[in-house]
């Protein structure tokens, strides 16, 4: 009950109607760049956060996380309407939404997928607010042992769960670390893997390389694609979404698995991508029009959207609790309270209460805002999709650029920014995931020091991360994913004979 | 596609791709291990060196990429797919060489000015717009970054030789 009287105090701070307009305008700019093709969650935020360093950090994470609510709505504008997936996780959306949508259904397909996304944000916003205070309280006993742990088996699980090669995605990770750790070492204040370079002593911000990797590699991807935006046009009025809405409570034992399996994967740093494409494939087999899937079913449009915006809301809970971000947005959100002067971790929650709740509680307008926006101003966002990519795609660079440059006025960033966008074009063909990367060099400082910290508690005996039960079965944990590829190829080996046997069935 | 054609639109494997790519990841995890080795990344009386983490962040490096680059060279099955077809790679230079230049020309005539000139461009060469269309979106875009940035959030952009001449 203490969690219900903390959220009233938490929607006290957002009476201040400031901070109802920054809402709108971070959902309306967030809906706008989960549409364009080149901007998304990660960057669009990262571009915007200079912007909110005037602003309390209140107001600013009220308005940077519905950029985030808005961005996950407006990918799904771009999937259905187009079949162009404007964000990663709404690829899965495409493959029931589009058909529909050339069928004439493109009004319901919005409808079940707007309806779909705030259905997987509530469930996880109850389950932030009611498992984020016990959480914290519980970590609040954690050493930079355990703190050290929780990192690991957050970078394991990269490793055990991602689809791409193990050995690409260590070899990412590490990079960010690399990165991360050069200017000037926290601890010794030696300068380390600067060459000389004067440039190099700041190192490199993790801000300028998420719009780098996300914008303009994004745009060069699109760029090859060879865009020719050929749109179904919607019309969405009251009939259309209460038609919907009746067809919907049939689907609540998907919702539910739908809803699971997103926190789930957005608590471990799955994030939403796979998060969607589970939710599909498992309402595909466990549908009874599972055949019909792919030709324009709405059970296909909601579930993937169920589970997508349950993961990319979930991701905050980690990083509210444990200052470890669930997905590359989350990260830059993380970034930005440390920017404001908060640390985040179990700490926020007692010395920042304001802050956690407000926050908490803007999840809960902000999704239901959110959705009363998208589904009134679909046929705007419609219309800057028949932009010509000419005209769009310069003007997402100059944005891009004033967000590299305007994060420490440097003009170096941008160029920085353009290496970094033709890193992750190439990172991107080649099945590098850059989710690690730009996690790494988030945390690649704090990681750094909770596993010096630890070091120097126990003389530089890794002993220490098996010294009392709940640090040693984190670790394990961690080490059985990061093992993960070759334990499964062991068992697979293994029951070699009962796969195939099974396979033939 | 047809044989000759794919012939033409061929650029390197993917298998080329990744090689050259761990090839790099490991000059990179040599770079970082030498550097943190000449400051240290060893035990030292009061703790570990500022070089302990990163040597070993680069060891990693180097095992990974070392993994990868022999999975590519001892596969009985390379991945010979073509990395990007030749037209594809036109329309990615097409974009790429333009914002290179465009970030060449911010560190000498501003952001403003550069950001109008880059719009311009990419609208006539790529788009074949007309100028009466061309001029509103060039101006338009830049003029409404001044107003957001300079005058409504007091952030500066980098200006040049005309924002001076203006007063700015």
């Amino acid at each position: 009950m203490e969690a219900l009287s903390s959220l009233i105090a938490g929607f006290g701070v957002l009476a201040d109607p400031m901070n109802i307009v920054y809402m709108f305008v971070g959902i309306m700019l967030g809906v706008l760049i989960g549409v364009l093709p080149g901007l998304g969650g990660a960057n669009g935020v990262a571009i915007l956060l200079p912007l909110t360093f005037a602003m309390s950090p209140v107001s600013a994470i009220i308005m940077l996380s519905s950029i985030y609510w808005g961005a996950l709505f407006g990918g799904a504008i771009t999937s259905i309407l187009f079949n162009i997936p404007g964000e990663p996780w709404s690829v899965a959306t495409t493959f029931d939404g589009h058909p529909m949508a050339q069928k004439g259904k493109a009004g319901e397909a919005l409808t079940a997928a707007f309806t779909g996304s705030f259905i997987g944000a509530f469930f996880a916003v109850v389950l932030i607010t009611f498992m984020a205070p016990i959480i914290a309280k519980f970590a609040l006993k954690f050493g930079p042992a355990e703190f050290f742990a929780v990192y690991l088996l957050t970078f394991c699980s990269f490793v055990g769960m991602g689809k791409e090669p193990p050995a690409k995605v260590l070899a990412v990770m590490a990079l960010g670390f690399a990165l991360a750790a050069v200017g000037i070492d926290t601890v010794t204040g030696q300068l380390r893997m600067t060459f000389g370079s004067v440039e190099l002593l700041r190192g490199f911000d993790f801000l300028v390389a998420v719009i780098g990797l996300f914008g303009v590699g994004e745009i060069l991807l699109t760029m090859e694609e060879g865009l020719a935006f050929k749109g179904k046009s919607a019309a969405i009025n009251m009939r259309v979404v209460l038609h919907t809405w009746k067809q919907l409570p049939k689907f609540w034992l998907g919702c539910l698995r739908s809803a699971v399996v997103g926190c789930w994967m957005g608590i471990t740093p799955g994030g939403a991508t796979p998060a969607s494409f589970m939710s599909y494939g498992l309402a595909k087999r466990f549908s009874k029009r599972g055949n019909e899937f792919g030709k324009g079913e709405l059970e296909g449009v909601v579930m993937p959207e169920v589970g997508a915006h349950a993961a990319g809301t979930a991701a905050l809970l980690p990083m509210l609790t444990l200052g470890i971000p669930g997905s590359p947005t989350a990260a830059v959100l993380l970034g930005g309270l440390l920017i404001w002067g908060l640390q985040p971790g179990p700490l926020l929650f007692v010395e920042q209460k304001d802050f956690v709740w407000g926050l908490i509680a803007s999840i809960y307008l902000g999704n239901i805002a959110g959705l009363l926006v998208v589904l009134t101003t679909v046929p705007l966002f419609a219309a800057i999709l028949r932009v010509p990519f000419s005209v769009i795609a310069p003007i997402i660079l100059v944005v891009c650029a004033v967000g590299a440059y305007t994060v420490h006025n440097a003009t170096m960033d941008i160029a920085v920014m353009l290496v970094f966008g033709v890193i992750g074009y190439v990172f991107k063909k080649l099945d590098y995931p850059l989710a690690p990367l730009v996690l790494a060099l988030v945390l690649g400082d704090m990681a750094e020091s909770s596993f010096r910290q630890a070091m120097l508690v126990s003389q530089g005996n890794l002993g220490i991360f098996w010294s009392n039960p709940l640090v040693g079965s984190i670790v394990t944990l961690a080490l059985v994913m990061l093992f993960w590829p070759l334990i499964s190829a062991g068992i697979q080996r293994l029951r070699g004979g009962g796969a195939k046997h099974a396979a033939a069935e | 596609m047809d044989p000759q054609n794919a012939a033409h639109e061929h650029t390197v494997t993917r298998r080329t791709m990744d090689i050259v790519v761990a090839l790099l990841f490991m000059g990179l995890a040599g770079l970082v291990m030498a550097d943190s080795w000449r400051i240290g990344a060893r035990w030292a009386s009061d703790g570990p060196q500022a070089g302990y983490f990163p040597f070993y962040v680069g060891l990693i490096m180097m095992v990974a990429s070392v993994t990868t680059l022999l999975q590519n060279l001892l596969t009985r099955h390379p991945d010979r797919a073509n990395f990007v077809d030749r037209s594809q790679f036109r329309s990615v230079l097409q974009v790429l060489v333009p914002t290179i230049a465009y970030v060449v020309l911010i560190a000498f005539i501003g952001l403003y000015v550069a950001s109008a000139i880059f719009i311009a461009f990419f609208m006539w060469w790529l788009g074949k717009y007309k100028p009466l269309l061309i001029v509103p979106v060039a101006i338009g875009v830049p003029l409404v970054l001044f107003v957001m940035f300079e005058v409504w959030f007091l952030v500066p952009l980098p200006k040049g030789p005309l924002e001076t001449a203006l007063g700015y």
